[in-house]
């Protein structure tokens, strides 16, 4: 029964770096019906490999498939299920200026972060902490009134 | 050597040892056209649709085993020839499509005849390219080839932008191919071949799950050979028919929603399914909870996404079935045989009960009686093609297959309109065979225009329409399911079906007795002209065992009995 449990999981799908590679990737999700929940894809450096980290969740059977399934596509060279992982995301958060500057700047580091960016009228922050904590974060910030947050998405690496 | 793109086109076709193509052509194409106006390496065949063009070559391919090539233009010429690779795809066909595309810079742009064709054709191909340069072109044909044919094969389609069929540069036609993130498996982990073995011999009720794995890898003598020495009974998917033969006592028959009645008992009751090359298709399985409830699984599929997609299995084998087979077979030396005979005795009992049968008429034509008619003129000689209906239940119920590649259908997406081209691919292929399209008065008229390719090229193919007068198959189900409500499956109104034939440049024949069907064939076989024999039969005619969608596979509607001594096999 363990594995029709759903649950949230994080894939690492390492491909050659092509044109179309992540269009296979995302129309096999959207194709077969599997979620994403995030998403982000960056080069590898020094090799014409690019990794993509997705988020999603799903049964042990689901997760299977998917990984097989990833693995049958002609340009995948890997796929990763994470277990023990480290994993990571990034935010920015763009704040009025009459806001209490040095609050924000405490409460940004405390999740890894900080004030980026000062305009005219806005501040900008940036934080980078585990995916549970940026949920914290983004509650946190609600009292300082942000006008816009921007989410990463999760990247993760194998412990 | 210095050519163009549309040269190299050319060159690799022929390089690959591609004797005939089928094709289109079109604006974006056209270039790739005016090289094989000038070569003689390979034949082309001008189809009348597109979608007949990938057909036949998917049928050339089936019939061969080799990669089937079909060629098109952009947009529509691409669109038409969806089905083809959808087809081909779901029955794991080797297969290159060739498509013409816009010029580079018109990419995007919406042009004239533009259409995406890698995105429309991604999940219906196991790969394909949108060629970049002139200078990837020789790489990307060598790999089209090479993914098309090797490990799980299917269909690939290379889609070319008209400046690079244009262009002219350097070409070195690749002698291997290396990509680094594509290495099939072929072997099978020999700890699992070992324990998959012992299982075979500790079992009680084995039973052999043949699939069309073992067609696409050439392994019916093998798996012939491991029944033989293990004497554990079998069964055939639709993709397998041919596989062990007719006349083999161990075949028990097709199982499946129109398996037969021995057949889906001995699924129903086995203790362990040697499954090879078979992917559990719904169609065969039946109500999944219940299908081989009381069995140990071995799977043994050179797609490890098959694997544990639909069962849960206890002896999972990544592998080509060639390789795992061959590993299998001295592991059984000595494996008594004896042991299954109580098995075998119950099975054959089942078979002695409801045996495939049908009640014969002397008034009017029965579909079954025709297609073992068949049988008996031509048999082995034959290759069968077919469409998708009854008339294809039918045939794979009662045509007596003895070799692979013998039966080509559309298995997996069931494509009405297949038949008609595949045959003329398969005809291509082996024109000293009788090839013949068991079709229907509904799918039959899907494909008709090839009627013009088949007499301008000659390529005599007999179709034999088991003609109902209706969409049979889905009248079965209105029938069955929906209290007689023929919606829109009532096929009346009529085509001349001889007048047509003539017209296209074939003949014609209208059979309603056994002796016009007899003459029929004999004088269809001597004309050696494409044909469409308009063969009357029983209307209400209904498929049967059937095991109604979603049931059980033991829960079957049975053919009423019939009081005929068996022949012995
Ligand atoms: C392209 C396509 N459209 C629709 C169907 C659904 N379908 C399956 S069988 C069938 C009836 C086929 O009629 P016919 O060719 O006369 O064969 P019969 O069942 O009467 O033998 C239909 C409409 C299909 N399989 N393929
Ligand atoms: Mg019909």
């Amino acid at each position: 029964m363990e594995r029709s449990i759903n649950k949230r999981r994080v894939i690492s799908v390492i491909v050659l770096n092509e044109s179309s590679v992540l269009a296979r990737v995302t129309a096999l999700f959207a194709g077969r019906g599997y979620n994403i929940e995030s998403l982000t894809v960056a080069p590898i450096p020094n090799s014409d490999m690019s990794h993509i980290t997705i988020a999603t969740n799903g049964s042990a059977k689901v997760m299977e498939q998917i990984t097989k399934q990833l693995h049958k596509l002609i340009p995948v060279y890997k796929v990763i299920e994470h277990e023990e992982m480290v994993e990571k995301e990034m935010v920015l958060a763009k704040f009025p200026i009459a806001e209490h500057l040095s609050d924000i700047g405490a409460l940004c580091a405390a999740y890894n972060g900080g004030i980026v960016n000062v305009g005219k009228e806005m501040i900008i922050a940036m934080v980078a902490d585990e995916p549970q904590r940026i949920k914290h974060f983004i509650e946190a910030a609600q009292r300082y009134n942000p006008c816009e947050i921007v989410r990463g998405g999760v990247v993760a690496i194998e412990r | 050597m210095q050519m163009s793109g549309a040269q190299m086109v050319c060159e690799a076709i022929i390089a690959e040892g591609v004797k005939t193509v089928f094709g289109y052509p079109g604006g974006a194409i056209m270039h790739v056209y005016d090289e094989i106006f000038k070569q003689e390496g390979f034949e082309h065949i001008l189809n009348r649709h597109e979608q007949a063009s990938v057909h036949a070559a998917d049928g050339y391919a089936r019939a061969t085993g080799d990669v089937g090539v079909a060629m098109v233009t952009s947009g529509p010429g691409f669109t038409n020839a969806v089905t083809g690779l959808a087809t081909a795809y779901m029955d794991s066909i080797p297969l290159v499509v060739i498509s013409g595309q816009v010029p580079s810079q018109l990419i995007g742009t919406d042009g004239f005849q533009e259409i995406d064709a890698v995105g429309i054709s991604r999940p219906c191909t196991k790969h394909n390219f949108l060629v970049r340069s002139l200078e990837e072109l020789p790489r990307v044909l060598k790999e089209a080839f090479y993914i098309a044919r090797s490990g799980r094969p299917g269909p690939v389609l290379v889609d070319i932008p008209k400046d690079i069929t244009v262009d002219i540069g350097e070409f070195v036609y690749p002698d291997s191919v290396n990509i680094p993130t594509y290495k099939p498996t072929y072997k099978g982990n020999a700890k699992q071949i070992e324990k998959a073995v012992e299982a075979m011999k500790s079992a009680k009720k084995p039973l052999l799950y043949i699939g069309g794995g073992v067609v696409l890898s050439n392994a019916s003598d093998l798996v012939r050979e491991l029944a033989e020495k293990t004497q554990i009974p079998a069964v055939e998917t639709l993709m397998a028919r041919g596989v062990l033969g007719a006349k083999n006592p161990l075949l028990l028959g097709m199982l499946g929603m129109h398996g037969n009645y021995a057949s889906n008992m001995a699924m129903s009751e086995t203790d362990l399914v040697i499954s090879l090359g078979a992917r559990f298709d719904d169609r065969v399985t039946g109500k999944l909870s219940e299908f081989a409830k009381y069995a140990d699984i071995i799977h043994v599929d050179i797609d490890a996404a098959n694997i544990g997609k639909l069962v849960d299995v206890d002896f999972p084998i990544v592998g080509d079935v060639t390789e795992v087979v061959k590993a299998m077979l001295p592991q059984l030396d000595g494996i008594d045989t004896d042991r299954f005979e109580a098995w075998r005795n119950i099975l054959a009992r089942y078979d002695e009960l409801h045996p495939q049968s049908y009640v014969d008429s002397d008034e009017v034509i029965k579909p079954q009686w025709a297609i073992e008619r068949i049988g008996q003129l031509i048999g082995e000689d034959a290759i069968i093609t077919s469409d998708v209906g009854q008339h294809q239940m039918w045939a794979a119920q009662h045509f007596p297959f003895d070799r692979p590649r013998q039966w080509i259908n559309s298995g997996g997406l069931g494509t009405m309109g297949f038949g008609f081209p595949a045959a003329l691919g398969a005809k291509k292929a082996f024109p000293e065979k009788t090839v013949i399209n068991i079709t229907g008065d509904g799918s039959i008229l899907m494909n008709m225009q090839e009627l013009v390719t088949a007499a301008e090229y000659k390529i005599p193919v007999i179709n034999l329409i088991l003609n109902n007068h209706f969409l049979g198959m889905v009248r079965q189900w209105q029938t069955f399911f929906y209290e007689k409500r023929y919606s829109e499956t009532d096929l009346t109104f009529q085509p001349n079906w001889k007048a047509l034939a003539e017209a296209c440049g074939g003949i014609g024949y209208d059979v309603t007795t056994k002796e016009e069907f007899d003459a029929a064939i004999k004088d269809a076989i001597a004309q050696d002209k494409v044909c469409f024999m308009n063969v009357i039969v029983n209307r209400f005619e209904d498929v049967l065992p059937m095991v109604p969608s979603g049931g059980a596979l033991f829960n079957m509607m049975l053919p009423q009995k019939v009081d005929k001594p068996k022949e012995t096999k």
